[in-house]
């Protein structure tokens, strides 16, 4: 009787102590990890800038950042993406020092201050064994909304153009509606990629492809065509010749100060718009900081 | 003896408390799911969701048929093309081989459950996709790509799950069988199969499962026009990849749509689920 009353305390009460233990254990390290986090949070917001917007900017901005820090390590760049219109919101809404848009101000976002940091343009590109060089403005439009649908017109081919595209919502897919497409609809037949990347690679494969991708990164798998005569030389991407550019700009409130103008400065000095020309973008002058 | 008693339900409401947060994840997900996709299907009509044939989420047209109907194409080709092989694999290890031959060879089908689908993805894309270009024309990046992908992908599935259900079948099916006078094709033709069929139906709804959840190796081969295709050589979008490709900018309605998408495809899984479930039920009580 005695030996078994002790086992059931014994029983009864060993886990309950240990439990307890333990959860006084788990309690502490919740509420102290609770606790640190905005500490440190906190702790770098005083040296930090928030470089939000554009995901086609992103990529580069990134590195740019990298170079900041590793002159000024006390200070922290966050790069962060969302797309350009996030990137407007977030500059006016104060959740970033810097919005980053990769497309020209609407209207109704004049009111903010832009700094040209980089241009960049939009290839069109075909397989490289395609004879093709040249296609008018109005041809693309026509392909990529599937009125032309064979290249015999174009190059005598009695082949079928297969159209590549990005999906709805990319940077680059928003650049060639605007530059190119207008209010038409790019058809429903394009085989739709998710990276530019991707997209060089199925055209770079198919001889029967077309696409379209960021300039700075045509390399000799693919070839990109001439428009209107003009090919997508750096001269003609500078005096606005070859017509599918699109401007990388760096937004802020209010004329930039402090934190954000260094940076800002960083990025249009030599060093770094040598950066950029080696990325494949175009570099802009250092003068070019406006409200427009 | 009460301590222990109520030590023993201590112990009883913890395990049901654990096996309930396994059941509590999926609620929460389905939760999840429906609170962020439904809104916006109330809004523009789940009509225009359901039948709509136009996928441009930047001019708020949201049709999701031509990526419902992509996700059943695709789903369907790949069992026609992993059942049947599975099947035959199946047999021929259990009936067929020499017992040394399927002890080598299950393990190796079963390793290739784990081969990540990227690497399946970029296979297709590198030699399949290629391969049907130049043989029998079109981009490539198919219905037909996605299929035999696919295909090749629940293979390992179909196969151990059939392999364990025709292992369950009685020895003394088989012997009866052949004390009858039958061949051994016929025995496993007219007796074993039939023995074991709803094992077999398991895992083709297992792999029925794999096929229309599959993202990656799809958006890799599928070519993902939202558009209904009009041969198994055009290109076509499921709904899985549907989310998949736009989820990384999309924003506002343009990401409450493509919740909305889960929600179909969340529905579309039930549905297809319940029916093989039922089907399998109603043949095992004959």
């Amino acid at each position: 009787m005695e030996a078994e009353k002790i086992r059931e305390s014994v029983l009864a009460r060993r886990p309950s102590a240990h439990m307890t233990r333990m959860t006084a254990v788990l309690v502490f390290i919740l509420f102290s990890t609770i606790l640190l986090f905005p500490a440190c949070r906190q702790g770098r917001s005083g040296h930090s800038l928030v470089v939000a917007g554009s995901t086609s900017i992103q990529p580069f901005a990134d590195k740019w950042a990298e170079v900041f820090m590793e002159k000024r390590p006390d200070l922290v760049v966050d790069v962060q993406g969302g797309g350009s219109s996030a990137g407007i919101q977030a500059v006016k809404t104060g959740a970033a020092q810097i919005g980053m848009s990769s497309r020209e101000l609407k209207e109704d976002e004049q009111d903010l201050f832009q700094v040209e940091v980089a241009r960049d343009g939009l290839a069109i590109i075909v397989h490289p064994d395609n004879p093709l060089n040249n296609l008018t403005i109005e041809q693309v439009k026509s392909i990529f909304v599937g009125e032309i649908t064979s290249w015999e017109t174009l190059n005598g081919q009695k082949k079928l153009i297969t159209v590549v595209v990005r999906e709805e919502g990319s940077g680059t897919r928003g650049a060639f509606q605007e530059l190119v497409m207008g209010k038409s609809r790019i058809t429903k037949k394009a085989i739709v990629q998710d990276s530019n990347g991707t997209v060089r690679e199925i055209v770079s494969r198919d001889p029967n492809a077309i696409g379209f991708i960021s300039l700075g990164l045509v390399n000799d798998q693919v070839k990109a065509l001439a428009l209107n005569g003009v090919p997508p030389s750096e001269e003609a991407i500078l005096s606005k010749e070859y017509r599918l550019v699109r401007p990388f700009l760096f937004l802020t409130k209010e004329a930039p100060t402090g934190l954000a103008k260094e940076f800002i400065d960083f990025v249009l000095s030599p060093e770094i718009q040598e950066l950029v020309h080696k990325e494949g973008l175009i570099p802009v002058r250092r003068e070019q900081g406006s409200r427009v | 003896m009460t301590k222990l008693d109520r030590n023993d339900r201590l112990v009883r409401l913890g395990l049901l408390m654990i096996a309930l947060s396994a059941i509590s994840v999926l609620a929460i997900i389905t939760i999840f799911i429906f609170e962020q996709g439904t809104p916006i299907m109330f809004k523009y009509g789940f009509r225009s969701f359901l039948l709509g044939r136009d996928w441009y989420p930047s001019e708020k047209s949201f049709g999701l048929l031509p990526m419902i109907v992509g996700s059943l194409l695709v789903t369907f080709g790949a069992l026609m093309i992993g059942v049947p092989l599975g099947l035959a694999s199946a047999i021929f290890l259990t009936e067929f081989s020499h017992r040394r031959l399927s002890r080598i060879l299950k393990p190796v089908i079963e390793l290739l459950a784990g081969i990540p689908s990227v690497v399946y993805g970029f296979i297709g894309l590198m030699f399949l996709v290629p391969f049907i270009r130049e043989r029998f024309g079109g981009p490539g990046l198919s219905v037909l790509a996605a299929s035999i992908i696919l295909g090749i992908m629940i293979l390992p599935t179909v196969i151990s799950i059939s392999i364990d259900a025709i292992r369950a079948v009685p020895d003394s099916y088989r012997e009866g069988s052949i004390a009858l006078g039958a061949t051994k094709w016929q025995t496993v033709r007219l007796v074993v199969l039939p023995a074991a069929r709803s094992g077999i139906i398991a895992g083709i709804i297992l792999g029925m499962g794999r096929a229309i959840g599959e993202t990656m190796a799809v958006i890799m081969v599928a070519g993902n026009a939202a558009d209904i295709p009009g041969s198994i050589l055009a290109p076509v979008r499921t709904l899985t990849s549907n989310i998949a490709l736009e989820m990384a900018y999309a924003s506002g309605e343009h990401r409450e749509a493509l919740f909305a998408t889960g929600v179909i495809l969340f529905i579309i899984i039930m549905i297809l689920n319940t029916m093989a479930n039922v089907t399998s039920t109603r043949q095992r009580k004959k």
